[in-house]
């Protein structure tokens, strides 16, 4: 008996020191289980295994107020190239980004621990990218594959201690391919160099990702040129640059040229310069009743008569944006939107 | 939908189904068909997420024989699709028409070989067929009623708009170019065997829009397109202006933009009353309409903004616009030379003017129709 049970420990210790299920990468279908995938010594404390990297973005996508936390995983002996620094980098076939959706019970004591939502992936398949969801069970061990989506009705106490309700959506996998799809294809959104551009508290100690992703080899080299997003949520940097950083990471990936919502000639992406098309007295196209009545994206000014601003507050779903993964309204950005039109001058 | 295999068909039986969410469908070849469009109802009246009914972004994707109810945005729309097929559907917002119905009731943009063949679409507040930016097009046999734009087609080419008819919304039918946009100098499109009557409803687009500047009672607007050959249509009961071809007069920078119309064909068209109840409160259109001809509203109008260098110079021919129309029909046209100088009368009202011989632009083939 006692035999079988140190065997059977020692094929455990194998499969985990075998790590990461390439093989369930690469395959065609996706499996039901997210453990399956071994990206996690322990799935449900999100303990991942060595090779796969916790990372975060300077300037993060709203989503109902919930938390993120992000991994990046690249196969042994391969790593992602730099291409520019406006690109995400270009990930080895193989490779996967995972991203698990939470929230606190409580914003104000972490100790009472978390409510896990979803487990996005990303994976790098022959073909490209493919795009999936796993949606947290009630106890909160395992996640399981979501294609067609799945509605939570979630709650938590915030900061303020009110109780706070969403009716939180997983995406399906279609609603995926809205957000990360560039000229067609799916694409990764955040890590491009730029984005990663921060110091962040490993267990070894704090360094930049950068150069932590050069040091473990994930990444072949990077540059930094031109313009750099900030941490929208920084109110020590200029508000030109928040605001940017925030449209570009929460609108861009659509409102860009190669994006979803390239047919509006509204681009919000960082590297955009021409007023026009950044909104400035741009009339809508085809917005319909998601103008609000309003003549223009932007008018420097008067934020009361913008539409991009409308559309932020908006709830309804014919007129908000993002069109997919909002149910609420983003206060703060808001609020600070409002002060950057404000303060635009004509 | 998200599980469906390329090439299959999906059939929707009889009934109501009701939808908290939009619908999305993104795998090539598929076939969704219905019961009919009074059989089988998709209704989102209760939609809480989505900014549309229904969202197509594959190819060769055919619909068919079913109804998109209440949709909180647009009902049905369709993205970068190469082939899309809608035969026999209805689009409708079912309280009417009013500002807080969804923009369009059919909207294939940025896609190729569109088909919208025996549809019906009631209530948009902006189009009720619309198909932007977009190339190779038939829509013929379907039903425009109480939309802000029955029929409007915008920045796109080669389309052929047939066997329509467009009644009781704000315009009938919108042949539109706008700029700033990633496809623009919309051209080759032809108008012909439609009914755009008694387009009578109220203007009810919120503000902001482009059509939010239709007045009520316009039969057919062509801004800023080129090539367009109007014919055998029947326009009637148009209380504004049976047929206007317009520039786009918001000021623009875009260089790439052509604001004017040009190579307008215009022939044996049927012209019923119209101008009886000009709708001078929105826009400027049916305004300055109305002033010009001193209360005399023609069957055609045209704004006859040119170029500076070709009202000095003249047009070249190809994109003269070109009428052959019968006597009793009236036109009004303004010569921007004389209004600017303010010498003598700017009216010109002598369509033998404009007489000329007709080219007929190519029809459209969608392979496989």
């Amino acid at each position: 008996m006692k035999k079988i049970f140190s065997s059977l420990l020692v094929l455990y210790m194998c499969t985990n020191l075998h790590g990461v299920n390439n093989d369930l990468i690469l395959s065609d279908t996706f499996p039901n289980k997210l453990s399956e995938f071994n990206f996690f010594i322990d799935t449900s404390a999100q303990v991942p295994h060595d090779k796969v990297v916790p990372y975060e973005l300077i300037s993060t996508l709203f989503s109902d107020y919930s938390y993120k936390q992000r991994w990046v995983y690249v196969p042994t002996n391969q790593k992602a190239s730099y291409y520019n620094e406006r690109s995400v980098f270009n990930f080895p076939i193989g490779s996967a980004l995972i991203k698990t959706f939470y929230y606190p019970i409580d914003e104000r004591d972490p100790s009472q621990g978390m409510n896990l939502l979803e487990t996005r992936l990303l994976l790098r398949k022959e073909n490209g990218w493919e795009a999936v969801s796993y949606a947290w069970n009630d106890e909160q061990n395992e996640a399981y594959k979501k294609i067609a989506g799945k509605t939570i009705n979630v709650s938590w106490t915030n900061f303020l201690g009110e109780e706070e309700d969403v009716r939180y959506r997983v995406p399906n996998v279609n609603q995926c391919k809205e957000c990360h799809a560039s000229d067609d294809k799916i694409t990764p959104i955040g890590p491009k160099a730029r984005n990663i551009n921060k110091d962040f508290k490993y267990e070894e100690g704090e360094f930049n990702q950068l150069d932590y992703w050069m040091t473990k080899q994930i990444i072949d080299s990077y540059q930094l040129e031109l313009v750099s997003p900030v941490d929208w949520s920084d109110e020590s940097q200029n508000i030109n640059d928040r605001v940017r950083s925030y449209l570009d990471v929460n609108c861009g990936h659509c409102h860009s040229p190669t994006g979803n919502a390239n047919s509006t000639g509204l681009y919000l992406h960082l590297d955009e310069t021409r007023d026009i098309h950044l909104g400035i007295y741009k009339k809508p196209v085809a917005t319909g009743r998601g103008s609000g009545g309003l003549k223009y994206s932007i008018v420097p000014g008067k934020p009361e008569e913008s539409i991009l601003l409308h559309r932020m507050i908006s709830l309804d779903p014919g007129v908000m944006m993002p069109e997919s993964g909002r149910a609420l309204s983003h206060q703060e950005a808001v609020e600070m939107v409002r002060e950057w039109i404000l303060l635009l001058k004509e | 939908m998200i599980l469906i295999n390329e090439g299959d068909t999906l059939i929707i039986e009889s009934g109501y189904y009701d939808f908290e969410d939009g619908l999305s469908l993104d795998v090539d070849g598929v076939t969704v068909v219905g019961r009919g469009m009074g059989e089988t109802i998709l209704d989102f009246k209760n939609q809480q997420s989505g900014a549309q009914g229904f969202l197509v972004t594959s190819d060769g994707v055919t619909l068919k024989d079913f109804a998109i109810l209440d949709a909180k945005g647009d009902a049905l729309k369709v993205i970068g699709a190469k082939g899309i097929s809608m035969i026999n559907l209805r689009t409708e917002w079912t309280g009417g028409p009013k500002s807080t119905n969804g923009a369009y009731g059919f909207y294939p943009v940025e896609s190729e070989d569109v088909l919208i063949d025996g549809c019906v679409a009631i209530g948009a507040s902006d189009a009720g067929i619309y198909v932007g930016q977009s190339k190779n097009i038939i829509v013929r046999n379907s039903i425009a009623q109480y939309n802000v734009a029955g029929i409007e087609i915008e920045n796109s080419y080669y389309a052929d708009v047939y066997d329509n008819l467009a009644s009781h919304n704000t315009g009938g039918i919108l042949i539109f170019d706008l700029p700033d946009l990633p496809q623009q100098g919309g051209h080759h499109i032809r108008v012909f065997d439609n009914k755009s009557i008694n387009n009578d409803t109220d203007n009810f687009a919120p503000e902001g829009n482009i059509v939010g500047e239709v007045p009520r009672g316009t039969g057919i607007i062509i801004m800023a397109n080129s090539d367009v050959e109007v014919f055998n249509n029947l326009m009637s009961g148009n209380g504004t202006v049976n047929l206007s071809i317009v520039s786009y007069s918001d000021e623009t920078d875009d260089p790439n933009y052509y604001p004017h119309p040009r190579g307008i064909q215009v022939h044996n068209n049927t012209y019923g009353p119209s101008g009886f109840d000009p709708d001078v409160g929105t826009g400027d259109l049916a305004k300055a309409l109305f002033e010009i001809s001193d209360g005399n509203m023609p069957d055609i109008f045209w704004d006859g903004v040119v170029p500076m260098s070709q009202m000095l110079f003249g047009q070249p021919k190809d994109e003269k616009l070109v009428m052959v129309e019968g006597e009793e029909v009236s036109f009004l046209t303004i010569s921007p030379i004389k209004y600017m100088l303010g010498i003598s009368s700017p009216i010109r009202t002598d369509k033998n003017e404009f007489k000329g011989v007709i080219n007929p632009l190519e029809p459209i083939n969608i392979e496989g129709i």
